[in-house]
């Protein structure tokens, strides 16, 4: 099988999946430690979803995205090094330290923040592309969401909707099998997700969410008829995670050895260097060599994130639109 | 005793951890006696003079009015007027120096309250001291065990001494079955057996007195003697504007007038006593029990029954014990028990005198028992 | 001594009681159980925080496991109650008010009114706020406040484990909706708890210390801090007395008011941002109803006028804390 990517094209898709691996193992080790503050959300699995998709989109197209939010921003471009900053709590992180892991956005980059509220972006990824439509520049707008606000009513009207005005928007659906703690074969009425699609009068797409090449391909297609003004599609990524809801909790619905197995049978990253090796496109040091790049920055990103100065008491005040 | 003697912060009841000083009794410099109240101090739950078991000369007052200490903490010294000064301030820094205040949330001190099956009726105590023979404390209409809070430990000196709560009452069980004398009665003598004890020295305040007269009547072979504080069944006089009332109470606000009225200092009656009422009161089945007994023993406000000749038929001893200002029964029925009686009317205290005069209840039950 | 449990087991123990006791009170609510259509445990997590676990066991067919869709189960519960049922529904985080507001204060608020007094919603929805967590914008906000403006809801802000297994008994039998606020900061708050089951009524403050200085009016978790800031100013001669008004709606105007009345000063401790607050709202029940015992300016102690923020370093400044209601305490006190 070809893919539509050149060489450069594939390292970078292995590049930023290999980016959002490192990052979020990385995570959950300091997590553990105790020093990070909060709730994170790992992404580790899911990283051919981010990566298929934004593979497809530049700067000027906007992406919403979930709790689960670390993929997103890094396949849409946000500074890993801002990142580590932020979910540290750190004054030189993305958002200052205001928002933290839930909230990271970087809108000079079209990344609209990840969101605390499930089912928070599928409006506003209507309002982006409503932006785009009128502007008539030819930019989409994409909502990832999951299967737990698969079943938000903000999610159906923003599917409505994107269909009523015919807006370039795509409703990335990805199903990692558990809203929180909940099974989707429980949660979700129909078989898929994808299959709510022809309600809102648009395609439904499943595709494998381990492969990185499907979801590129679908969502190629799907922001494609987007930007040529045939409306919104909903691709459902199946798929899953690697660590819990969030960081902590101990997965006890889950069955025993599930993870491992994906691990060792179905990771994206593997499969993905099984196929470009196989098929001599690209050697394996190669990407041992971008393996070992990403492994410094994510170093880096820590040792900076760990050193750099919470913000100052004044900053509680400030980028709020009314002060009193 | 050592010739240089510590005033320290006590414990009254298993969940006071510190004191407030009200004010010193005693002026710096003034000879005290034996029994002298000293100073006055508060827990959360209520306040109370501490009296001097020395005599001496009130040497320091270390701890001001106002301050806050940890149970144990030093308040004062007592000496006598010979002993250099020299010697108390070094008696003061060893004591501060060995002194370490009860843990925040540490395991309480002393023992703590038990629970005991009785005929299906689950029955908290609190038993205090050992050896002797035992004495059985029982509260009245209301009440529960913390009511003895400055007896309990002081009569447990020289005996074994429990105090329980009635069926319907503080943490036992809320079912009080037809809430009779009897009924409570017999609670009280399957207690009696859970704890081995062949007889006992009943001391009952209010109702509490009632039921001690009633286990008198069934099995008088059981009780040693009878120490009736303020005590009901011995007349048919009764507050029953109280009764009804504290039955009917559901919030602070009319509870704390009626609560009042327990005591001839009123301003012992605290936020936190108010509030630990009305925690039991709310309790379920709470007001069925209390319904349930009120109906049983007081009916259109008089005492259904009085036992008063009961104690002479028997031959048991009885000290009765009344403060003259009881508002809730009368202290003219201090007077009516037939037979082998001690009567004391403590002036200026009310129908919780046991509380209001702890010292002086105290000293009447050791002397009466001895 | 009376046994001690947390705030959270005293919210489990009161579900559990009232399950048992009327077969008409059932618990829904995003994984209360956990773990539904999952190859693994079921009630694996028992609410997100464990609040939940083991109601799924012991009450079978009574704990539901819903979607993420607020809007759906909040307003299910809210017809449930309509129809014969006692639903006690979870909102996880107050926050998420957002998704499903509708279903609270348009429809379960409005029905005994609206319908002449025919309807009854016996419905209750516990919900989580507060900060203290690093849990950032949007999962830390407080809003009881917003409930409280509501014309039709009950809002209970328990402090403390005793006051949180009465208050939600009282709650579940109680035939209004009510909204019961639980500070995720308290869960694991120790306190002395009867075993029984036992109802606080609705509208009656706690006074938890007496004082002829200054009132202190403060909610949930701030009642905890004004408790300490209370104590530290004792040691400066200055006498406290400490309101908790328990509900803020209903709410106990008298005992607030008999206390201002009294010292003359008051302090308001409100974990929620100042505008339109409880803060605002004790202010100005006391200016206008006990304008002439006032001797000092009102002292609002509140978070400021901006979101939680994530990093500590910045949310440790926006919870109002100890010492600054001791500040405040101070400068009521010493107002010329």
């Amino acid at each position: 099988m070809t893919s539509t990517l050149n060489r450069e094209g594939l390292l970078e898709a292995y590049r930023t999946m290999r980016t959002i691996r490192e990052f979020e193992e990385r995570v959950h080790a300091d997590f553990a430690t105790g020093e990070i503050p909060g709730f994170v959300h790992l992404y580790a699995g899911e990283e051919a979803s981010a990566t298929g998709v934004c593979m497809h989109l530049d700067r000027k197209d906007y992406i919403a995205s979930t709790h689960r939010g670390h993929g997103h921003c890094i396949a849409k471009g946000v500074d890993p090094v801002g990142m580590m900053a932020e979910i540290w709590g750190k004054a030189t992180g993305t958002c200052k330290g205001k928002g933290g892991s839930m909230h990271i956005a970087d809108l000079s980059v079209g990344m609209l923040g990840a969101n605390g509220i499930v089912g928070g972006g599928g409006p506003l990824i209507c309002g982006t592309a409503l932006a785009g439509k009128l502007r008539g520049d030819r930019s989409v707008g994409v909502c990832f969401f999951g299967d737990g606000a698969s079943n938000q009513g903000t999610i159906f009207e923003a599917m409505n909707l994107a269909t009523v005005w015919n807006l370039p928007a795509i409703f990335v659906a990805e199903n990692n099998g558990y809203a929180e703690a909940t099974s989707s074969n429980y949660s979700v009425a129909c078989d898929n997700i994808a299959d709510r699609a022809s309600a809102f009068g648009m395609p439904g797409v499943i595709v494998d969410g381990f492969d990185f090449f499907a979801v590129h391909e679908a969502a190629g297609e799907a922001i494609e008829r987007a930007r040529n003004g045939g409306g919104p599609t909903l691709l459902e990524v199946k798929v899953s995670r690697y660590y819990g809801h969030f960081e902590g909790d101990q997965q006890r619905y889950r069955a025993s050895g599930e993870v491992q197995a994906l691990r060792e049978t179905r990771d994206c990253l593997l499969q993905f260097r099984r196929r470009v090796t196989a098929s001599g496109e690209i050697a394996d040091a190669q990407l041992d060599a971008i393996d070992a790049e990403v492994k410094a920055l994510i170093d880096d990103s820590v040792v900076r994130a760990k050193a750099d100065p919470k913000p100052a008491a004044a900053e509680l005040m400030t980028d709020v639109y009314v002060s009193y | 005793m050592s010739r240089i003697y510590t005033l320290t912060m006590p414990k009254w009841g298993l969940s006071m951890k510190e004191g407030k000083v009200n004010g010193w009794l005693r002026k710096l410099g003034d000879a005290v006696a034996v029994g002298d109240e000293i100073i006055e101090v508060e827990s959360e739950k209520i306040a109370g003079g501490i009296e001097s078991p020395v005599a001496g000369v009130l040497r320091r007052q270390l701890a001001k009015e106002e301050d806050v200490l940890p149970v144990g903490g030093l308040l004062g010294v007592i000496a006598d007027a010979d002993v250099p000064d020299a010697e108390i301030d070094a008696a003061v820094d060893a004591f501060n120096a060995s002194f370490v205040p009860p843990s925040e949330e540490g395991e309480e001190a002393g023992p703590g309250t038990q629970t005991v099956d009785v005929g299906g009726r689950r029955i908290r105590f609190l038993k205090r001291g050992s050896g002797g023979e035992p004495m059985v404390l029982i509260h009245g209409f209301g009440g529960d065990l913390n009511n003895w809070l400055f007896n309990h430990e002081a009569l447990a000196a020289g005996r074994a001494v429990y105090a329980l709560d009635l069926p319907g009452h503080g943490e036992s069980v809320k079912e009080v079955g037809d809430g009779s004398l009897d009924t409570l009665a017999g609670v009280v003598l399957g207690f009696l057996d859970s704890q081995g004890l062949q007889a006992a020295h009943l001391a009952g305040h209010s109702m509490g007195g009632a039921v001690s007269l009633a286990i008198a009547g069934k099995a008088p072979q059981r009780v040693h003697s009878l120490t009736l504080i303020c005590s009901a069944g011995l007349g048919e006089e009764i507050n029953a504007g109280y009764i009804e009332g504290f039955v009917s109470a559901a919030d602070r606000r009319t509870l704390k007038p009626l609560l009042t009225q327990l005591f001839a200092d009123e301003s012992l009656v605290t936020r936190q006593l108010v509030d630990d009422i009305l925690k039991y009161k709310r309790l379920e089945g709470v007001d069925a029990a209390l319904a349930a007994i009120s109906a049983a023993l007081f009916h259109e406000g008089r005492q259904k029954t009085v036992l008063a000749d009961l104690p002479e038929r028997l031959g048991k001893p009885v000290l009765a014990i009344w403060g003259e200002e009881d508002r809730i029964i009368p202290v003219k029925h201090a007077t009516r028990v037939a037979g082998e009686v001690r009567v004391e009317v403590l002036p200026g205290k009310g129908h919780m005198v046991q509380m209001e005069a702890a010292n002086e209840v105290n000293r009447l039950i050791d002397h009466f028992l001895s | 001594m009376a046994r001690k449990i947390t705030y959270q087991q005293a919210i489990n123990e009161a579900l559990d009681q009232e399950m048992s006791r009327d077969p008409s009170v059932i618990v829904m609510g995003e994984d209360n159980a956990g773990g539904a259509g999952a190859p693994g445990e079921e009630d694996a997590w028992g609410g997100v925080l464990g609040v939940t676990k083991g109601l799924f066991h012991k009450h079978p067919g009574r704990v539901l496991d819903t979607p993420i869709s607020e809007s759906g189960f909040i307003g299910a519960a809210v017809g449930a109650a309509c129809n014969g049922l006692r639903p006690v529904a979870e909102l996880m985080f107050v926050d998420f008010m957002g998704v499903c507001l509708d279903q609270i204060f348009n429809q379960a608020a409005k029905f005994k009114y609206m319908f002449g007094g025919k309807a009854q919603t016996p419905v209750v929805i516990r919900t989580m706020y507060g900060a203290g967590f690093r849990a950032a914008a949007q999962h830390s906000q407080c809003l009881y406040n917003v409930f409280t403006h509501i014309p039709g809801l009950k809002v209970v802000v328990p402090s403390n484990p005793y006051d949180a297994k009465g208050l939600l008994i009282q709650a579940i039998r109680d035939n209004d909706p009510v909204i019961f606020m639980e500070h995720k900061v308290l869960y694991t708050m120790q306190g002395e708890v009867p075993e029984e089951s036992y109802t606080i009524p609705f509208g009656e403050a706690n006074v938890l210390r007496e004082g002829d200085d200054v009132t202190i009016v403060a909610f949930g978790r701030m009642v905890n801090f004004a408790s300490e800031a209370a104590a530290a100013a004792q040691k400066k001669g200055v006498h406290c007395e400490v309101i908790d008004p328990r509900t803020t709606s209903p709410l106990d105007e008298d005992t607030i008011l008999e206390s201002v009345e009294k010292t003359g000063r008051l302090v308001v401790v409100d974990e929620s941002n100042p505008r339109c607050s409880m803060a605002s709202d004790i202010a100005a029940l006391v200016a206008q109803k006990a304008f002439g015992a006032l001797k000092a300016p009102i002292e609002l102690v509140t978070a400021p006028h901006v979101p939680v923020p994530f990093s500590d370093a910045l949310e440790d400044l926006y919870v109002p804390g100890v010492a600054r209601i001791e500040a405040a305490i101070m400068k009521a006190k010493e107002y010329k």
